[in-house]
This record gives C-alpha cells, structure tokens and sequence, in this order.
C-alpha cells in the first residue's frame, strides 16, 4: 500500500540495485466471491531480501504461490524486469520456491535432489554431481551426504537440502512459504543465520513468508506486513519497529502499552482508563485529532525514583514479574489498566521493594496512532 | 501379601482353569482360526492328499505315490499348452489392464475432484453382480442376432464382428472382469504422490512427461506393482471368461482341472495339477513380493 523510505541498511548489498525486479501493481486473487489478496502494490528491488509476515489467513501463502506461479492473479500485474509474467507457468520463471512441507523427493538420494533441476536441464550425470558437491559445500552439508537417503536426513539437513536443490535451479528470485516453522527454536536461530549468510553470498533475490515477525525480524532488509490479504506496511525492521502504521501492526511487532487518549476542550491529552494528563509522541503530538491511542514499548517504560522525572507517569503496583531470559517483564496495574515494563536483568528491581511504584516515560518513545 | 500371592504358583482348581484359559484375544481371534482351519487350511490338506493319492481312486491317505506328478509331467502330456494359455493371458491381462487403468486412476486422483468418488462407486458397480451372469450378459451382448449384431442389422448395417467364442473375446472378458482389481490399488498409489512434490518437480522447470517419469511414476509403483501381482494371480486361475465368452476355444488350465474332478473322475490328477498350480503361483508371489521393497520405494528406509 505504501512504500515507506527506501533507506536501504547499511549490511544490505543492495547500492546498485534499487530498481525492481519484481513489480506488483493492484493484485488481487479471489476464490469463489473471496478476496484473499486485495490490491496489492509492491516493488521488490534486485538482491534484497524481503519478508511478507501476517498472522494465518492473512493471504501470504496466496501471494506467494501468485508470485512461484501456481496461481495466476484474478486481477492486476505482476512483472519480472519489467516483463508480464502473470500467466507464464512456474516451469518457465526465473524463480523457485523452497516449500513449507520442502517437498523433497522421498525416492532420491540427498545428490540426485539437489541436482533435480539439473537433470531437468539435461546436464550430464558427472557435471550434476560436481554441481551438487559444491551446492552441498554451501550449505554446509558433509560430501559423504551425496548419496544418502533424503528421509533419513534430519530436520536441519533436510532443510539445507531443499535451499540446495532451489539454489541449483539458478533462480534469480528464491521464494521461502515458513519453511523453518516446524524447527526447533535453537536450530532455527542457527539456520537464520545461516539463511541470511546465504543471501549476502548468493547476492539472489529473497522473498521470505512466515507468521513470525521475529523471524522476519532477524532476516531481512525489508518486511512487508500483510492483513487480510492487504499489505499494511511496508519497510525496513526499524521503520516497522518503531513507527508502525497502526495498532495492528504495533501490536504485530511484540507486546506494548496502547491507552486510549482524548483531547479535552483545553487542548490537554487525557485517557479514559488512566488518570493524569499526557503528552503524546510522535508524529506531531497528534495535532490534528481529538482522539488517539498512545503506544509505548514496555523497554522504554521505567521506574521513576523520588527524584526522577520523564514526561508521562502513572502511579501503579507491581503484581507480576515473568523473566524473559536477559530481560525481566513487570505487569504494573494503574487502576483498571495493566502496564507492561521491561527492564535489563542488570537493573532489575531488588526482591521485596515497595509494590507501589511510579512508572514513566518520555513522550520521544511512544508513537501516537489515530483512532 | 500381593506380592507373596502373585509369586505362589496356581494351586487350586479354579487357579489352575484360570491360569489354562486363552488370552482374550486368543478368544476373540478364535472364530476367524476356526473358520480358516475348516475353510482354507483342510481343502488345501485334502487336495495335497489326493495328489498323491492312486489315480482315479476316491481314498484319502490311503495310498502314496507320485504317478500323478508324473503324468503330468511326462512329454506325451499336452497339459502343459492349458498352462501356457492361462499365463499367457495373464500376461497380456496385466499388461492392457496397467494401460488401461492408468488413466482411470489417474483421473480419480488429480482430475475428476468432487465427481471422484461416484466414478469409483460405478466402477464397483459390477461386483455386486456375479461374474458368470455379467459375462452371460456380454454374449447376449456379442451373440448373432443379440444386442450388437441385431441392432446393427435394424438400422440397415451389415450387422456386428463374429467375436464371440473366440480367445480374442477371452482376453475381453479377463481386462472386464479384473479392472477394479487393477484400478484401485493403482488409484492408492498416485494418492501417495504428494501434490507438492509435483509442484516442486514443476517449479524446479520439469515439464508434465518428466514430472511423470521422475516423480509420479517411481511414488505410484507400489500401487501399481500390487495392483499387477493381485490381477497376475486372479487371471492365472480364470475359468469363466474361457468358458462362456471364449466357449471353449481354448482351454486354460483351471478348467483342465475342472474336467479332471468332473468328467474324467481323476480327483488325484486334479488334485497334483492344483497343486503344481498353486506351488507355481505361490512362489511367484513370494518372489515378486521379496524383490518388491515397498518401504525403499516409499523412501522410508
């Protein structure tokens, strides 16, 4: 929907290549009076890596399989250097899908499906295996692996497998439907990593689908937020991060404070649901409504000591702290209301202190969304 | 004192029923042993009895002697062409019925969707009728002046091919009779060809006659390596399709026995001709089934 500051990260290897490569403009895929994707304008930029997240039922693996080719828009374009691609099956697009379910071939060897798309092309059996070498040398799978049966690979491996076999298919654009969704949290770190590795590497294209934003987080140059087959929000993790569009994807993005705020005839900000009067963050102190919603991240709340100060407070009792790992999350309830308050393990507060606390921020880091 | 109790070996009567008694589900299967002793385990004892009974007596286990075996296997015997007929048959049944049926299952896995079912249920269809009334059914079909000739004649045609009593119908009259049998074991193994793994296959650049050789055609072959074996065996023993379509122009070797047991009244040489049948079509069961690796081929090994 919109196109948010191109702004490209500085570890990104994209400074020639910001011209699209793939380029939807209002694409939309109906099935039987349903609109799954509605209206979707996007560029892709050559080498980056982009990651489409929404909640199931968002319309992302739609996209996706509009984009691989196995679906064709009910409406609108998609093109590929500027080349209508819409109808062209996915056999003969510069592009390849890694699936959720990896679809590897059961009845071939770890060599003979890497060098699947190779066989396609009619490369002769030594020159397939030597590809398959050096494909398995990147994603760092063992040679002795070549002729091992595919289903007696673990997880991990089977994953490197399918990247293998997509990467040998020579694909200027790789597609990614959640294939880490049914890893292990460790091993799954370990192979975003390793995914984001690749992609510097191969200079390739990624565009990446997956429910979780931490995923998406990690991972890529872009991410494109998507709900109810609409594309919310478009932009680097940071802009995502810290300026989301709306609620929905504040929300999205991990746990935060939202208070409803009204404007009163003097012009002051107050809640409904809190007591005290409010300044608002960004954009603009919400200048032009007289209704909005206050969101604060809960590591930029904070206990304020007697002789502390910051531009919003509230007056609280601590009932609740969970750890979450280097961090300590604190539930704090203002009146009917409960606050969230994140906080370093290191600055932590001391077991048995006061429950009655204060709790603020400054008005630079929250955001302010209109109703 | 449980435990002392549970140690102590039975000792009083009730005890020792108790400890006697079948499992429970030793009880349960007892029925199902019962009926496969009296049902298929003491024919296939008699049969073997009789075969190496003295020829053209009626007496079980009385006698003992290989005359039989060696009647059959003597040159001057021409038991041997009914034998050739029914593996030749056979043969040629399997191979039009994977031709045939192919497409079929095919159709019911990937193209016909919803109306899949209902076109399974048509092809069942016939089995609920016996298979002797279906064939008569197709010689009404087939015979001078019946449906095909007769109608044909009506509309001022030179009327239908004389086909019937030929081994031509015969051949006919086995592809009718065993296509389910062929159908829907094939029909269970393209449903094990997972659909991503065509779409991957197709993403990766195959075209369809690749997707097919590669893909669809190795995952579907146990179903349809079942499926030939089971119409091999049934074909081997068919009788019918001979006897009413093909009206007796060959002889297959199931009605060489029938004659034995009938009209010559030689229970032992039928006997030992069942017998070699059986031992024949029994250890190329057991052959293909040990060559087939089911497991290898659905990559779970």
């Amino acid at each position: 929907m919109l196109q948010t500051m191109p702004a490209p990260l500085p570890s990104s290897t994209t400074d020639a290549a910001s011209k699209p490569i793939l380029q939807l403009v209002g694409v939309r895929k109906v099935f039987g009076g349903f609109a799954a994707v509605e209206g979707i304008d996007l560029d892709v930029r050559e080498g980056e890596f982009l990651t489409i997240v929404g909640p199931s039922g968002s319309g992302k693996t739609t996209l996706l399989r509009m984009l691989a080719g196995m679906d064709t828009p009910s409406e609108g374009n998609i093109t590929l250097h500027g080349e209508l691609i819409n109808d062209v099956p996915p056999n003969k697009r510069p592009t390849c899908l890694v699936f959720q379910s990896l679809a590897l071939f059961p009845h071939k060897s770890v060599g003979e499906n890497i060098a699947f798309p190779l066989k396609v092309k009619g490369v002769d059996p030594a020159a397939r295996k030597a590809r398959a070498l050096e494909l398995m040398k990147i994603v760092r799978l063992p040679d002795n692996y070549h002729d091992k049966n595919v289903m007696k690979c673990s997880g991990g491996e089977r994953q490197r497998v399918a990247l293998a076999r997509a990467l040998a298919y020579d694909p200027e654009v790789l597609f990614f439907d959640e294939p880490l969704s049914a890893i292990d949290y460790k091993l799954k770190k370990t192979l975003e990593k390793e995914l984001k590795d690749l992609h510097r590497e191969t200079g390739k294209t990624f565009i990446y689908i997956t429910h979780s934003l931490e995923e998406a987080m990690v991972m890529s140059d872009r991410i494109g937020v998507m709900r109810a087959g609409r594309l919310v929000q478009v932009g680097t993790p940071e802009e995502i991060y810290s300026a989301p569009v709306d609620r929905f994807v504040s929300e999205f993005v991990g746990e935060v404070n939202t208070l409803k705020m009204t404007r009163g005839p003097d012009g002051a900000w107050s809640s409904p649901d809190v007591p005290g009067r409010f300044v608002l963050g960004r954009p603009k102190d919400g200048a032009a409504l007289s209704e909005a919603f206050v969101v604060v991240r809960p590591e930029y709340m904070r206990f304020l000591g007697p002789s502390e100060s910051a531009d919003n407070r509230l007056e609280g009792t601590v009932y609740n702290e969970y750890s979450l790992g280097s961090r300590i999350q604190y539930q704090v309830r203002v009146g009917e209301k409960v606050m969230l308050v994140e906080l370093s393990r290191a600055r932590a507060l001391s077991p048995g202190a006061d429950p009655n606390v204060v709790i603020g921020w400054d008005a630079a880091d929250a955001f302010t969304l209109g109703g | 004192m449980a435990d002392v109790a549970i140690a102590r070996l039975p000792e009083t009567s009730a005890e020792l029923r108790k400890a006697r008694a079948l499992s429970l589900g030793a009880r349960c299967a007892l029925p199902v042993a019962v009926l496969l002793g009296l049902g298929f385990l003491a024919p296939i004892l008699a049969i073997f009895g009789y075969a190496f009974a003295t020829p053209r007596s009626f007496d079980l286990f009385r006698s003992f002697t290989l005359e039989n075996f060696a009647t059959i296997f003597s040159p001057s015997n021409t038991v041997w062409v009914s034998f050739a007929w029914s593996c030749g048959f056979a043969l040629f049944t399997v191979a039009i019925l994977a031709l045939v049926a192919y497409p079929i299952a095919y159709g019911l896995t990937m193209v016909f969707g919803r109306a899949a079912p209902l076109i399974s249920v048509l092809f069942v269809f016939p089995l609920f009728v016996s298979e002797n009334v279906r064939l008569y059914g197709w010689v009404l079909f087939f015979i001078k002046n019946g449906v095909l000739d007769g109608t044909l004649k009506w509309l001022g045609l030179p009327g239908g091919p004389e086909v019937l009593f030929t081994p031509g119908i015969t051949l006919f009259g086995m592809v009718y009779t065993y296509l389910p049998f062929m159908l829907f074991p094939m029909t269970l193994g393209l449903a094990l060809v997972p659909r991503d793994l065509v779409d991957a296959a197709r993403d990766l650049g195959a075209g369809r006659l690749f997707i097919w050789r590669e893909i669809e055609l190795p995952l579907a072959m146990p179903g349809i390596l079942i499926g030939m074996l089971l119409t091999f065996v049934l074909a081997i023993g068919a009788t019918a399709e001979a006897k009413i379509l093909g009206g007796q122009s060959i002889i297959v070797i199931s009605h060489d026995i029938e004659i034995a047991f009938t009209y010559s009244q030689n229970w032992p040489l039928g006997s030992a001709l069942a017998v070699v049948v059986t031992v024949f079509i029994g250890a190329l069961t057991l052959f293909a089934l040990s060559r087939l690796d089911l497991d290898r081929m659905l990559g779970r090994r």
